[in-house]
Order: structure tokens, then sequence, then C-alpha cells
């Protein structure tokens, strides 16, 4: 790694403070994504700032018809959390589905969905939930918080501090694995709450997580996998690489938003 | 920045520490070279390979990605501290050694903390689908993993009221 | 069997050390005062050297010394090797490009390492390795061995219309042994003495090689150790350029185990063959002929190896298992900018197997023929058996394998299983592979005679101690393979004496005789021979002691679970006053030496041929399910390393793999005093053909290459205009 700075703020406001003060600074969540880039030599932040010891950034809430998750909270806790899994029992699979379980000791939904990697579960379920995301300024929505690959709404100086989900009647993610990084090659999440019908694809954009409105459009008629068959998006703008190309990324979209809907229903295909 | 130093408290294997290192020090750097615990093992860069899992907090952590700086108090247990000191194998490292869960032995201190973490978190009556699944952030090359499977399912069973590792497996 | 000896279920004597987390592995080394050495590595794929300036590295903090290969030259360090000379068709010898340790002039893979730095940490010594300044001119660069660049048989060809035809590609692989690779070098200016300590397979192969050919220090100046090894697969045979240091004038020095991508660009990667093969056969399905073309794929240099694994390791087991009474084989080796190619797991036995298993499974579908009952058909049945290419299989019952293979797997069965799959909208498919391979390598003079540079016995020295306890000195190596503990129970079994009186010395040359290490599948069959024959010594020895203690005639003694009796006699003497006798050496008036002390060089008189439909256990398997389903290294048109770490290098994790049943049928080994075969790389050799036999079963189609990916079997489903909705 490059060399640092560590500092250890104890509240927001510091660490906000810190970050508007030095520009090249980064947050430290987990690390399970930083630090394995600065070991790697393809980031040198010069200063590091750790958000491990501000109080009131973990923890799991639900009020009313939605859920809050602390923004330091670990993915681990969010798997095996009684609230989550009541609430909205997707949300705490795919938690479990992260990365392992060392890393998931570690991982945070803050850190997840700042940095907003093309292939990251959060930022489907966010997008696929309506989430709203907190920060030290303002309450931004999923559908404007995620901007592209890697890119987020926030602003300098801005740090999350909390995400609230809105409960859905019905929600299902299917991810399907790279098998080397283990991350989703595609990920669908689709839920229903009301008269809102959310689809939301990780790993196959090659601008970041989308909604898929055709397939949305389908499923307000008739919330089935039935309203699916049949239906593709095009290949164009899907991420190609070795581990799958536009073509299959596209038709895997298909596929798993099927299953997804499937299993949302409680009808899961074998 | 560079030749910046800072320290930092914990205690491992139940021993008070109190190091003056580089900020950029990991974990697994702050055991291997500093402690000289050799125990724990670095075997890719990309935190999949698992040979670096110890305990922190009770928790298994990947060591090779975290700053020890993160640690300041915390608990940290490696594989040289699983067994009691000067006193028996833990009963999964007996289970490693009685189903043949090695060969070349560089991922098995990772295994094992794995495997334990595996059992506090998912019970002691383990399937092997789930342990399996509960494997995903651990690689061995050299055994196909059929006999770790077998290791951590009697290991587990064998955790209970902290029972010998031998009669588990009976 | 005695509870301990051969055979016996016991737990390994190594295991306490790995279990408890003190294995002693290169990297946990630390030598007083040592310095770390961190590889600059070409970014290009080939690229002249136009100057290369280390004056700003060199003046960085905590930096000892940056060398380039330039310096190397000065000091007279020679080139690494291919130690096995292979000629082509028309008698020229193959052509080696020089490699030094640190390229010269040009870099020719991504990944080539041109300078080293020295320094008192490992990271100043990367820090500075960012300031050593190359100018570059990037040259074109191949990475596909197919771009770099057929008789007898033709008349067997000519006289069927039934000739199955396949291309197949064999996708490179890369090791990633967990334990990365790694080596320590320490100079003695007092004795002038180096150290290396190192991650190797065959320490004294490795000394011979550095002190003779690359000539960093004279051989009885050199010791060579390799401590505990974290898996070698055959990538850790070689001898690297990061072994070769200049020590003199610098202290120990640590040469960080290239970890993760990095090492994915230094350590030798295996397979990589294009291959066009052909069989052709009668009107009853049994075989006339095969004929192969290959093009493998070499890497930027030789590798220590490499001439030797698509050529004389390849081609030599393409008879399989059958009576085949025509084969031809025309191998193309090409150099091209990627890491260089040498063993791995199977070595060229792998690549074979592939091509004729597939051939026989495709042809028994082309010929409407049961596969298994095709190659029942086609087995060998008497031996010995001279095979047309070089191999003469020593022994076999290749029927009873497949017997029993088709029991465990319930072939009965598999059209219910298929059909009831089929209801839940699954394609189920079965596929076979009858594997052979040639191991225990190997004869010294078979190979001398195919030009190999070294001969292939192996050294075993037993000393017994006064207090009667062994030390087993071997020169195979253990790197997870068990031999503390096999090889103990051996002795433990021949002697009488319990398994933990036996220890096993081995991967250090100044402890151990001159010996070839662990490779080829050879520990069991050349190196436990080897120790089998020192023991047969000893036991000779020990009963002349035991007639000078019992006042007997040597001609009379006995020796049976640990004692020592005279015929006729009420007399015996048990093991350890014979080995404490042997060094009070009280024999007044005896020609006989005192001390009990025996060595043995064991040179195999033929390969050993295990054989069968699943040879071993587990652990070849899950590379050999690995290779088909989920591994392949793959580069792009520029020479990059597309799948260069773990992200994009699919390793077989717990979840990728099935528990398994493996069981065996059993003809022992003729040719060796043990009666065994050798087993390390079964899996890795039959399993991928069995697998792509099974999902090309499945899907209906023969166009699918390895690995066979989920996308990659949609894609041939798509291809072939089958099932639309498959993920």
């Amino acid at each position: 790694m490059y060399a640092f700075t560590f500092h250890r703020p104890q509240t927001v406001r510091q660490a906000a403070s810190l970050l508007a003060k030095h520009e090249d600074a980064k947050l430290l969540a987990g690390g399970q994504t930083l630090l394995p880039t600065m070991k790697l030599r393809l980031a040198g932040p010069p200063q590091i700032i750790d958000m491990s010891l501000i109080e009131g950034l973990s923890g799991i809430e639900q009020s009313g018809r939605s859920l809050t998750i602390g923004a330091m909270t670990r993915h681990s806790d969010v798997n095996t959390s009684p609230v989550v899994q009541q609430a909205i029992p997707v949300l705490a699979q795919l938690a479990g589905m992260i990365g392992d379980p060392a890393v998931r000791h570690m991982g945070t939904i803050g850190g997840s969905i700042a940095n907003n990697d093309p292939n990251a579960d959060y930022p489907a379920a966010c997008l696929g939930l309506g989430a709203t995301i907190i920060t030290n300024k303002r309450r931004i929505k999923a559908d404007d918080f995620f901007t592209g690959m890697f890119s987020t709404a926030l602003e300098p100086a801005e740090i999350i501090t909390k995400v609230s989900f809105p409960i859905p009647k019905k929600a299902a993610y299917q991810k399907f694995r790279n098998q080397a990084s283990r991350f989703a090659l595609v990920g669908v999440f689709v839920s229903k709450r009301g008269g809102d019908i959310r689809v939301a694809v990780t790993g196959a954009g090659s601008n970041g997580v989308f909604r898929v409105s055709s397939f949305e459009q389908a499923l307000k008629k008739r919330f089935s996998p039935k309203s699916l068959e049949g239906m593709t998006i095009p290949a164009d703008g899907m991420n190609s690489d070795i581990h799958g190309s536009a073509e299959y990324r596209a038709h895997l979209v298909g596929v798993l938003a099927r299953r997804a809907v499937a299993d949302a229903i409680g009808k899961p295909i074998a | 920045m560079a030749g910046e130093t800072a320290t930092v408290f914990m205690t491992v294997n139940g021993k008070p520490i109190n190091a003056n290192i580089d900020p950029r020090t990991l974990l697994v750097q702050l055991l291997r070279e500093n402690l000289r615990l050799t125990g724990t093992h670095v075997g890719c860069d990309t935190s999949q390979c698992g040979a670096c899992v110890v305990h922190v907090n009770g928790k298994a952590i990947k060591s090779c990605t975290v700053l020890a700086l993160q640690l300041e108090g915390a608990d940290v247990l490696t594989i040289e501290g699983l067994a009691a000191p000067d006193g028996p194998l833990h009963p999964m490292q007996e289970a490693f050694r009685d189903n043949h869960g090695l060969q070349c032995g560089y991922c098995t201190p990772g295994m094992i903390m794995t495997a334990v973490d595996i059992v506090r978190r998912k019970g002691h009556d383990l399937d092997d689908r789930t342990i399996r699944e509960e494997l995903e952030g651990n690689i061995c090359r050299c055994t196909g993993y059929h006999n770790i499977v077998k290791a951590i399912a009697a290991g587990g069973r064998a955790m209970r009221g902290n029972g010998s590792a031998a009669k588990a497996a009976e | 069997m005695s509870a301990t000896g051969i055979g016996a279920a016991v737990r390994r004597k190594e295991d306490h050390r790995f279990i408890i987390g003190t294995g002693h592995y290169t990297h946990d080394i630390n030598r007083p005062g040592q310095a770390y050495a961190y590889f600059l590595r070409s970014p290009h794929a080939h690229a002249a050297i136009k100057s290369i300036d280390v004056k700003a590295a060199a003046q960085m903090p905590g930096v000892l010394t940056v060398l380039t290969g330039a310096d190397l030259a000065a000091d007279k360090i020679g080139n690494l090797i291919c130690g096995w000379m292979i000629h082509s068709k028309d008698g020229t010898p193959m052509k080696m490009a020089p490699r030094p340790a640190l390229a010269t002039g040009k870099v020719c893979h991504v990944g080539d390492p041109l300078a080293v730095v020295i320094a008192e940490t490992l990271a100043q010594a990367r820090d500075a390795a960012e300031k050593i300044a190359v100018d570059y001119e990037v040259l074109p660069a191949v990475a596909d061995p197919a771009a770099a660049q057929k008789k007898g048989v033709d008349a067997a060809f000519r006289s069927t219309k039934q000739v199955t035809k396949l291309d197949i590609v064999n996708n490179r692989l890369v090791p990633n042994a967990i334990e990365p690779r790694a080596a320590i070098g320490d100079y003695d200016s007092g004795t002038g003495s180096f150290t290396l300590w190192n991650t190797t397979q065959n320490p004294h192969v490795a000394r011979l090689v550095i002190a003779a050919f690359v000539c960093m220090a004279p051989e009885h100046k050199l010791r060579v150790i390799a401590p505990d090894v974290g898996g070698g697969f055959g990538s850790k045979i070689f001898i690297y350029p990061e072994e070769v240091r200049r020590a003199m004038g610098v202290q120990a020095c640590r040469a960080a185990g290239e970890v993760g991508g990095r090492s994915f660009l230094a350590d030798a990667h295996g397979r990589d063959h294009v291959t066009h093969a052909e069989m052709a056969f009668d009107a009853d399905g049994k075989i006339l002929g095969l004929r192969a073309k290959t093009v493998a794929n070499l890497g930027a240099y030789m590798s220590t190896f490499s001439s030797s694994i698509p050529t004389y390791l390849y081609a030599t087991l393409l008879s399989g298992q059958y009576e085949m009474p025509q084969i031809y084989c025309e191998v193309d080796a090409v150099y091209t900018n990627t890491v260089p190619v040498d063993a791995y797991r199977g070595a060229g036995r792998p690549e074979a197997t592939f091509v004729v298993e597939r051939l026989m499974e495709v042809g028994a579908r082309e010929m409407a023929q049961d596969p298994a009952e095709l190659r029942r058909k086609n087995f060998i049945r008497t031996f010995p058996h001279q095979t047309p290419v070089i191999m003469t299989y020593d022994t076999g019952d290749y029927g009873a394998s497949l017997k029993k293979a088709m029991e465990l797997a319930d072939r009965k069965g598999f059209g219910k299983r298929k059909r009831e799959s089929a209801r839940h909208g699954k394609l189920r498919g079965i596929g076979f592979s009858s594997y052979i391979e040639a191991c225990g390598i190997a004869p010294s003079q078979a190979v001398g005679s195919l030009g190999a540079g070294v001969g292939l016995w192996e050294s075993a020295e037993v000393r017994v101690n006064p207090t009667g306890s062994v030390e087993i000195l071997t020169g195979s190596h253990t790197h997870g393979r068990g031999h503390e503990t096999t090889f103990a129970q051996l002795a433990s079994e021949r002697l009488g004496i319990p398994i933990d009186n036996v220890s096993i010395v081995h991967g250090d040359t100044d402890k151990v005789q001159f010996g070839m290490g662990t490779y080829g599948s050879r520990s069991g069959a050349v190196g436990m021979s080897a120790l089998a024959k020192a023991l047969d010594k000893i036991e000779a020895k020990a009963k002349k002691v035991a007639a000078y203690i019992l006042e007997a005639a040597e001609g009379d003694i006995e020796f049976k679970d640990g004692k020592f009796s005279a015929a006729g006699m009420d007399k015996s003497a048990a093991w350890g006053d014979v080995a404490l006798n042997a060094y009070i050496a009280h024999f007044s008036g005896q020609e006989l030496e005192p001390g009990l002390k025996e060595g043995s060089f064991y040179d195999p008189t033929n390969f050993t041929f295990p054989a069968g439909v699943e040879g071993r256990v587990h652990d070849g398997v899950a590379q050999g399910v690995g290779q088909p389903l989920y591994e392949g290294a793959v580069y792009d048109e520029h020479g990059q390393l597309v799948t260069g770490s773990f992200m994009d290098y699919a390793m077989p994790r717990a979840d990728h793999l099935p528990s398994m049943t493996v069981d065996t049928t059993v003809t022992r080994c003729p040719s060796n005093p043990l009666g065994i075969k050798g087993c390390g790389e079964a899996g890795a050799i039959a399993a991928p053909p069995a697998v792509i036999n099974a999902i090309t079963d499945a899907i209906g189609t023969e166009e699918l290459a390895m690995p066979a990916t989920a996308q990659a079997v949609w894609a041939a489903l798509q291809k072939s205009n089958r099932i639309a909705e498959a993920a």
C-alpha cells in the first residue's frame, strides 16, 4: 500500500470535516473493498477516515411500514437479524449472499452502496425496493442515487448514515454468480408494494444498476412469471467480458426475473 | 506519512500487545512479522483464499483485509491460541487430523478457524451442503474438500459439550 | 499387516504441526537482518528494452541494491535451462531460447522479470521499483498457439469409412498452489557458502541447476532447503528466475512469495494444447488407428522440463487402455508471448487422455454403440502389452475397473434418472473416461534415450540409531503428500518397530544424498522402492549382527515382527539389542563393519501404469473437475492475461464440488519391490473427459469447449437449436 494518515473520528461531523479538509481522503467502513484496492496499489488515498468508532451508525429498526438500517451495519448482522427476516426476508437472504462469511463480518451496507460496484448486490436491493439513502445532509431516493458504474449522487463530504427500505408485499432476489469472483454476474431484484412494481438489475448493465421498465409494465398487469414469458431485454448496453457476453447477460436478466417473481409469489421454479 | 508510525493495543491469544507500527500494517502482518505467529498464512491478494482467517472479537475475519489500527482494543484469536496452552487440542483440530482434512497444511489454519466459526453460527449438526456453502471463502487446492467437509461435520458434533472428536466420529 | 504398517489407516505424523499452526513454510522463516526483494515485471507481452535506469530507485530509502540483467551477465550468471533435449522430426535439436533470470534486451511475456530491488522492507522495495525507469519499445505479440504455425497410419484410415474426427482445445490452467512460491537466500562470507530456502519439490535438482548452469555457486557450497511446502502440483519443480540472486555482498534476502496476481504471471502454467484428432474404427467398432496433430504452447521461454510434457509425456499415452494397431502423433511446440508452460498435475497425460476418451465417446455415439461396450471391446487383455508409442504396459485388468465403476455409478438406473430429470425440465447425461497414465517416472535409460538430461531414479538412506530408532533420509519431498507417514509406515512394518520411532528427513541437500524429488506420481513407486531396497540391506546386515549376538550361523537367522531368532534354537534378540550391538561393535574376528546404516538408489525398470475409471482420491478429482467446468487462463490478443487473479480465474470451492465415492480394483505392479503404482494425478487426468462426455451426452452436441461454464453450455445449446429457457 501507499502510505497514509489514519484518522478515527468520534462523530459524523468530525468525519465530514475531515473529508472536507482533505480532498483525497477516503472513508473506511468495512474495508472489504477499499483495502484490497489499496493493497494492489490501485488506490492510494493519503488520508483514511475510519468510521467504526462513530456511535449511532449501526442498528436495525422497523417502524411502521419501513425498515431502517444504519450505514455501518455489517452484512452478517442484517443476515441474522430477526427484525429483517420478519420485515423483508429477501434482504436478509441477500446480505447472506455477499462475499463469504468472513467478509460479511466486516462489510457494511453503507460501504457497499457508496461504492456502487456494478456487480454488487445492495444497489439492486435499494433500487428494487425503492429505498431512501439518508446522509448527513439530505435524503436521496434510490432512483436518484445510483448514477453510473462506481458513481453515486453523493457530494464531497457527504456521508451515508442510514438506509430506509419501504416494506414490500412481495419481493425476491435471484443472483447468478461469476464463478471466480462470486460477485453477481447478473442479479435481479423484484418487488411489489401496492401498485409499485420494481425490477432492478445488477451485474448486467455497463452503466451500473438499472430498472427494467418493460418488465415492470408487464408485471403491473399481473405479478406472475407468466407475464414475463418470452420477454427479453436488448443486449445493447450490457457488459461483456469473458465471464458473460452481452447476449448472455441479457438472456440471464429474463431468466432470473422470471425466477425471482416466482420466488416472490411463493411458487419457486425448481 | 511514509515513516509515520502509530500505536495500537489489542489482545492476541489472551496476551496484551502494544505495538508501534506503520499505519499500513494489516492484521496478518502484525501477527506474522511483529508477533512471529506464523500459523496464519497469506495465499492470495484478492481476499478470497481464506488462508488468513482468524477470530476477532469472536468472529471469523480475513486478517489480510483489516488494518491493525482498526482493531484497537480487540480480542484476537489465532490458530496458535485455539488449543488450551499446554493442553489438549481443540476438538476441531482433532477432527481435521482424524479425518485427513489436510495435506500440505497451508490452508488448514484458516480452514480450522473458519470451521469453528461455522459451528458457533450454525450449530453442531451441520449437513454437507451447509458446510460447503459456508466454505465459500476458503480455497484448498490439495484435498478436493471431501475430507474437510467430513472433518468439520465431525468437529461440530465434538464441539457440543466440548467432547472429543474421536467420540463424535463413532 | 501390522497396526501401523502399510495399508493401515493411521493418523498422519505431519498433521500435528499443521493443525496447531507451527508448520514451517519458507515465508515463515525470518533470518536476522534479512532484506526483501521485489521484482519489476514487464507490463508488455513483447517489447525491446531500450534503456533501463535504476539510479533513482537505488537512492530510495532502505534500498540496498538494484540489479538488472546486465549486472547478472557481468557476474557471469548463467541462464535458466530446459533439461530435456528433444529433436524435431528432421533431427534438428529443439530451439531453446536463452532465458536469463532477469530479461536482457527484451521482455517476452507480461510478467517477465527485468530488475530486482533489494531493500530493508518489502514496502520500500516496492516503492523503489516504481522509480525504475524503463524505456520499452512495444513489439507485436502473439498469444494464440494455433496462430503461431502426417503416414503408415494413413493406410488404416483409408481402409474404413468410420472415422471420428474432433478438434480439441485443452485449456491453459494455472496451478495455483495456495502457498505462493518464496525463496530466501543467505550468504556466509566467512565460509563462502550459500543457503537457499525454497518452495521446491526437488531441492537437489534446484541446487544442481543453480550451481552447474546458472553458476551462482559451486554445488558443494550451496545448500538448498525445502521446508514445509504448501502444495506444488508441478509448479514448484522448475527453477525460476526469482531463485537466482546475486547474494554476494548482500545479507540474507527473502524474495517475498509472488502472491496472487503476480504469481499468475510468475509461475509456470499448464496444458494449452490445440489438437486435431481422428480415430478409425472397423465395422464392429474395433480401433484401427489414431492420428493426432497438436500445437502445444511453450510460452515465452522453455521452462525446466517443458520440452517433454507435450511430447514424450503426452503422445506416449495415446494408446489409452486400448489395442491400437496404429498411432501417429505430430506435435508442434511453439513459443508465444505468454507465461512459460510446463508440467502441471498430470503433465501431458491429461491432454492425451482427453483426446482418446473424447474420441471413444464420440465414436460410440456416431456408431450408435454403447460407450462402455465400445471400450470393453477394445481393452487390452494380454500383458505385457507393447503399444505403438514406446510404452510397454506391465499389467492391468481394465474390464474389472469398468465393471466396478458401472456398478458404483448405477449405470443401469441411469435411464430412469434421466426421465425423472426431464420431468423437472433438466437435461441429464452420463460420461465415461477410462484413463491410464505412466507414473513412477521413470527408468533412467528410457528417458535418457529420449533426450532427458537427468536420470529419474530415487535415493533413500536408512540410519538406525544405537537406541533403535530410525531416520529415513529420502530424496523424495513431501509437500502435502504424506510421506512422513507413509514412508514411516513401510519402515515400521518391515522392522517391527512403532511408527513413532521412525523419522523422515527430506528437503535438505546438506542432509540427504542427491535425490530427484517428487512429481510424476513417483514417490510411492520410486521413492518407496528405494526405501524398500535400503531396508533389505538393513535387514541383511542386522541379521549378521544378530548372528553374532545369538552365536548362530547367519543363514539360520530369521527376522519377524521386530525379533531376530535362530532356527531351531530357543533364543531371540530384539531389534533394540541388535541396533545397540551394531554400534558397540564387539564383533571379534568378524569381517563386519560397525554401525547400521544403508543407502540405496532405485532406478525403476518401467513406468507404472495405474488405470481405471477413477483411480484415486478426491484431490486430483477436484482439479480434474476444475478444468472442465471452471478453470481456464485466458490471454487477449495483446498478450495480456485477462484471468490475472482469483477474481477472474475460477478456483473450485467446496460448493463447486460434490462428495465422492471412490473405489479401487487392484493389480499389483510387477516392476517394483512394493508392487505399487502411483496415483497422485489420476483424478486430474481421468475426470475432465468424463465430465465433458457427460455434459455433451446431456445436451446432445459435441461442440463444447472447456471450461464448460453455464455460458458455454447455453451457447452450445443455442447453436444446436436446443432449449431456449436454459441459464
